[in-house]
């Protein structure tokens, strides 16, 4: 699998994320500098996580409009996999690549603890090695993970299963009580209508291995390398 | 010139951060205090002095960038 | 600016008469403003430990595993692989105290900027704070501005806080303190000092553009407080962590080749002191001309471009033939690059502005002829010991552990460190909440554990003894994972030291930590003082934070506080005589505020701490804690707590009082747990090694089971100890 890592200035998990996608696909992405205007022929774009442009103005809002995201959003409107992780979906959202915004979390505090999601779609590329309804413990690790669209867009979105992550408790429940930053209908991560491109707020590239706590974020790298191993 | 632009949530998106403000308001002894939205005031510095074409600039700076228009909305001030 | 100079406007630069007829003696003439301005800068407190210089000088700052101990940017400690850990603890504590956001963020920034100035990624965050009574109006506003700024900052620049302490007390009511630690790893080979050398070779200044930031903060950071502190606001400077990490990254980039001789981080007092301090490093002398530093702001004058804090601003000293690379890189980051003056062999600090020279200045003059004061001291008098017998037995202990586990002093600090990113970089290995955070050494499978700690009210009954406390606490922590205790930061948090009685609390204390670095080898590698943290004449108690640093050489070697299994065997290593002088028992629950605080056995502490490192390195340990805060009945909740399961207990027959068994603060002690089949030969080994340890019961059920009676369910109490922080923030 050959796979592109986008680094904007503050960007802080792209290394996070780079040893992720090694460690399940046994080679080491691209690292590619926002400035860049071109992504190289790949089979995987990842945004990482992190404070690009400090957040400042809104989060993802100036990332989104950097040079190379002319790049990003032609290819993912061509069908080439883009995962946006936590910053990296706040930028999708903002690049219209995803449907609705990341505000403020309800609670208004930075949070980063683990949570637990229930896969509401396992049927994605980025998916499917977890089973439909499996409930995965993965950080979560943000200040506007507070998703929000409106009406009619939140419909198309539950109608398409478009839901990849739900926020739910330990036993699956999908309540308030679970939902960490006050997100519509519990939502942690949505795909696009294509299925290619995929932003969530936790961070799967944080539970790898036992020793970091968990393994649960690993296969959702997994999955990704192998499909896209012989692509 | 300078232009003045006042972002503000759209009425219906949830504002947190102006609920927050209400409570410490209400906290502080100030009743009657019915609503807060909070937003973001910007100034722009701008050469030139064709205010048409000053509006027409700040609008798609507003549209492109400094308001997310899925939830927020502005308004444009114009100063000779 | 033409400004004559004054006696008022002397005071007012904080410099007292005899240093200025000093200033008047060397410089054979009067100093302009610009002038003064610098000297009051470099000898202020902050910049010259003026009050205590004589006695860090005592200080034990050697052995085999340190590479570079005080009077650089930061401790610079061997961790073996070719590889080594730099790390410095700094105080923030009146900033915060005015404006807790900025003050701490930029407390938090200022801190990395010394670790990464040496040339080490930071790996790691850590914060020592201590308000004022939770009772106290003003208390809530600084926890969540200050919780609220040190997140800001580090999570922005992606590095993890991952542990550190929180204290209430009254007598930090009108002076918080806000201690930021950072600890980074760099290659041995590519460690960056701060002293000058060359003659002729550029200086450069890199990061933001200087703005009016703070202008004389690092003055107001040596004044006490009075009833218009709340008008300073405006000397506050902002912190911007988005130019921090790309002032990281170019910076690390930049020392990844051979560009630079000389780096200091602008701190207090910006550029005055980093470009004296590299000068008088390197015997040289230094030319600036201020005409070429960027500027945020139009019209500012030379007195303001010297003494401004604004944030995120290096001075380097470069190889000429190096510069135009060097450039490439910062403007790649979109950072200011400006060569600003050069290195001289005139031993003087000369400052040129808009074509005038505005200052001339002998550089070891500013630098080493500081002065120095011999302040008289007073011992504190020695408390009498407390006997446990006067203090009042508990009938419920179940209500006294939930009341004490769900009040201030030991309610989980959640809402804190979950407010951190604790996580990012991918190396978290033992997160907050345990007895000290843990982060691998990328790329490898060795840690590095992190802690920090005082009692100040052990300090301020006995400032000898609470100083060695603060250490061996740092040493029990370390040890109780697993980790060699390395190396020591300190943070030296005091009162005004012109009164003989707070100068004494500070001669105690740094007798006591260094009598205890030496006993347990770890020495003191970094630090800062912070003085004068006193309003309208109460200082704090006396707070010598202790941050401490240790070595896993193994991560899959490393214990935590959770209890893992049914069964196992819960025992008691440490000499328990029942100490309750000083104890959160004595006074939560007694109201007994006086005594001693227990006493230190050093060798008993490095006794205990070695045996428990070696058994949990042999793989013969389910789970261990250190006692501290609240004594034994405390340490086995917490690790009740952490592994959701009960156990049982038996206070074994013994002259110690029940209530001081389970209560007392006796120092040198764990709780550890083993696997039945290991029990026996644990304890033979302790006795082998002269380590007291005795059987005090069995993970299991529910409850917490004492002598036969449950006294609290595990569920309840984890409610009390949870939930106190969030409703106290709700309010």
């Amino acid at each position: 699998m050959k796979s592109c890592v986008i680094v904007f200035p503050g960007s802080n998990c792209d290394r996070d994320v780079a040893i992720a996608l090694e460690a399940s696909s046994g080679a080491a992405p691209q690292m590619i500098w926002h400035g860049e205007t071109e992504i190289p022929e790949c089979d995987l774009i990842v945004l990482p996580g992190g404070f690009s442009y400090g957040d400042y103005l809104r989060s993802g809002a100036m990332a989104a409009r950097a040079p190379i995201m002319r790049s990003v959003v032609a290819k993912a409107n061509a069908g080439t996999p883009v995962l946006g992780l936590c910053n990296g979906f706040q930028i999708l959202t903002e690049a219209g690549l995803l449907p609705g915004a990341l505000m403020r979390n309800a609670g208004l505090k930075f949070i980063c603890r683990d949570v637990y999601l229930k896969v509401e779609n396992s049927g994605a590329l980025f998916t499917r090695l977890y089973s439909h309804g499996q409930i995965v413990r993965i950080p979560i690790s943000h200040h506007d993970g507070n998703y929000f669209t409106d009406a009619a867009a939140l419909d198309r979105l539950e109608s398409a299963g478009r839901v990849a992550f739900r926020y739910c408790a330990a036993d699956g429940a999908v309540s308030a009580a679970a939902n960490p930053n006050g997100s519509l209908n519990n939502i942690a991560g949505i795909l696009n209508g294509a299925g290619n491109v995929l932003g969530m707020m936790p961070h799967p590239e944080r539970l790898i291995a036992p020793e970091l706590g968990g393994s649960d974020g690993r296969a959702l790298f997994d999955a990704l390398a192998e499909a896209l191993q012989c692509a | 010139m300078k232009a003045r632009i006042h972002i503000t949530l759209k009425k219906g998106v949830l504002d947190p951060q102006g609920k927050a403000i209400a409570n410490a308001l209400s906290h502080l002894g100030f009743d009657g205090v019915e609503e807060v939205r909070q937003g973001k005031y910007i100034e722009i510095d701008l050469a030139g002095s064709d205010s048409t074409q000053a509006r027409a600039r700040v609008d798609a700076m507003c549209a492109q960038l400094l308001a997310n228009t899925v939830i927020e909305n502005y308004a444009v001030e114009l100063d000779a | 600016m033409r400004v004559t100079v004054t006696p008022e406007i002397v005071a007012q630069h904080g410099l007292k008469p005899d240093e200025y007829a000093h200033i008047l003696r060397v410089l054979e003439r009067e100093p302009n403003i610009t002038e003064l301005g610098i000297f009051s800068a470099m000898w202020n407190e902050h910049c010259s430990y003026k009050s205590s210089r004589v006695w860090l000088r005592t200080m034990p700052t050697t052995g085999p595993q340190v590479v570079c101990g005080p009077g650089e940017n930061a401790g610079v400690v061997d961790i073996g692989g070719g590889q080594v850990a730099i790390f410095k603890m700094e105080s923030h504590n009146h900033p915060s105290f005015i404006e807790p956001y900025q003050g701490a963020a930029t407390g938090v920034g200022g801190i990395m900027r010394d670790v990464f100035t040496m040339g080490a990624r930071p790996v790691a965050n850590l914060n020592a704070l201590r308000f004022g009574a939770p009772g106290n109006p003003r208390t809530r506003h600084l926890v969540s501005g200050v919780v609220a700024g040190i997140g800001g900052y580090g999570n922005c620049i992606g590095v993890p806080t991952i542990g550190g302490e929180v204290n209430f007390d009254p007598g930090y009511n009108g002076n918080i303190l806000v201690n930021a630690m950072c600890i980074g790893v760099a290659d041995a080979d590519k460690v960056f000092y701060s002293t000058a050398s060359g003659v002729g070779n550029p200086v450069v200044y890199v990061g933001s553009k200087t703005g009016r930031d703070g202008i004389h903060g690092a003055s107001m950071a040596s004044a006490e407080f009075d009833e218009s502190s709340e008008e300073r606001r405006p000397t506050v400077q902002v912190g911007d962590p988005f130019t921090e990490k790309l002032l990281l990254e170019a910076c690390l980039e930049l020392m990844a080749g051979d560009a630079v001789i000389a780096i200091q981080d602008m701190g207090a007092a910006g550029l005055t002191c980093s470009a004296v301090e590299m000068a008088s490093k390197g015997g040289l002398g230094l030319a600036l001309d201020l005409d070429k530093v960027p500027c945020r702001e139009a019209g500012m004058t030379a007195y303001e471009m010297m003494l401004s804090e604004s944030q995120e601003r290096m001075l380097m000293v470069l190889h000429p033939d190096r510069i135009e690379a060097a450039r490439a890189i910062f403007e790649r980051w979109e950072l200011a690059f400006a060569i600003v003056g050069e290195t001289t062999a005139t031993g003087r600090f000369i400052i040129r502005h808009q074509g005038e020279i505005v200052a001339d200045l002998p550089v070891d003059v500013l630098a080493e002829q500081a002065p120095v004061y011999q302040r008289p001291w007073t011992a504190t008098p020695p408390a009498p010991c407390l006997s446990a017998q006067d203090v009042p037995d508990t009938d419920d202990p179940g209500a006294t552990l939930a009341r004490l586990m769900g009040g201030p002093h030991l309610a989980s600090r959640r809402w804190i460190w979950e407010q951190y990113d604790h996580m990012v970089m991918g190396d978290t290995v033992q997160r907050p909440g345990g007895d000290a955070a843990v982060v691998r050494v990328h790329g490898s499978r060795k840690g590095i554990a992190a802690t920090t700690d005082v009692t100040p009210r052990y300090c301020a009954a006995s400032p000898r003894e609470g100083g060695k406390q603060a250490v061996a606490e740092a040493f029990r922590n370390l040890c109780a994972v697993g980790a060699k205790p390395l190396a020591t930061t300190d943070c030296l948090n005091f009162g005004n030291p012109e009164r003989p009685e707070i100068m004494g609390q500070l001669v105690g204390c740094i007798e006591g930590v260094s009598e205890a670095c030496i006993v347990l080898d770890m020495p003191i590698v970094s630090g800062n003082v912070s003085l004068y943290n006193e309003t309208s004449g109460i200082a704090i108690p006396p707070t010598p934070a202790i941050g401490a640093i240790g070595l896993l050489e193994d991560i899959d070697k490393m214990a935590t506080i959770a209890f893992k299994q049914d069964g196992d065997v819960i025992l008691l290593a440490g000499e328990t005589a029942g100490h309750l002088g000083q104890s959160l028992y004595a006074r939560e629950i007694a109201g007994r505020f006086d005594g001693a605080p227990p006493p230190v056995d050093l060798a008993a502490e490095r006794r205990n701490g070695d045996f428990v490192r070696t058994q949990i390195v042999s793989g013969n340990i389910a789970a261990a804690h250190d006692i501290s805060d609240g004594g034994l009945l405390i340490a086995v909740a917490e690790m009740a707590l952490a592994g959701d399961r009960g156990c049982t207990l038996n206070v074994p027959e013994s002259p110690v009082l029940r209530h001081a068994f389970l209560f007392g603060e006796d120092q040198a002690r764990y709780v550890l747990c083993v696997a039945p089949e290991k029990a026996g030969a644990l304890i033979e080994a302790a006795r082998g090694n002269n380590v007291p340890i005795m059987k005090l019961g069995m993970v299991g059920s529910r409850d917490i089971i004492l002598d036969g009676r449950s006294v609290h369910c595990v569920t309840g109490l984890r409610q009390a100890h949870e939930n106190w922080f969030p409703s106290y923030m709700e309010g």
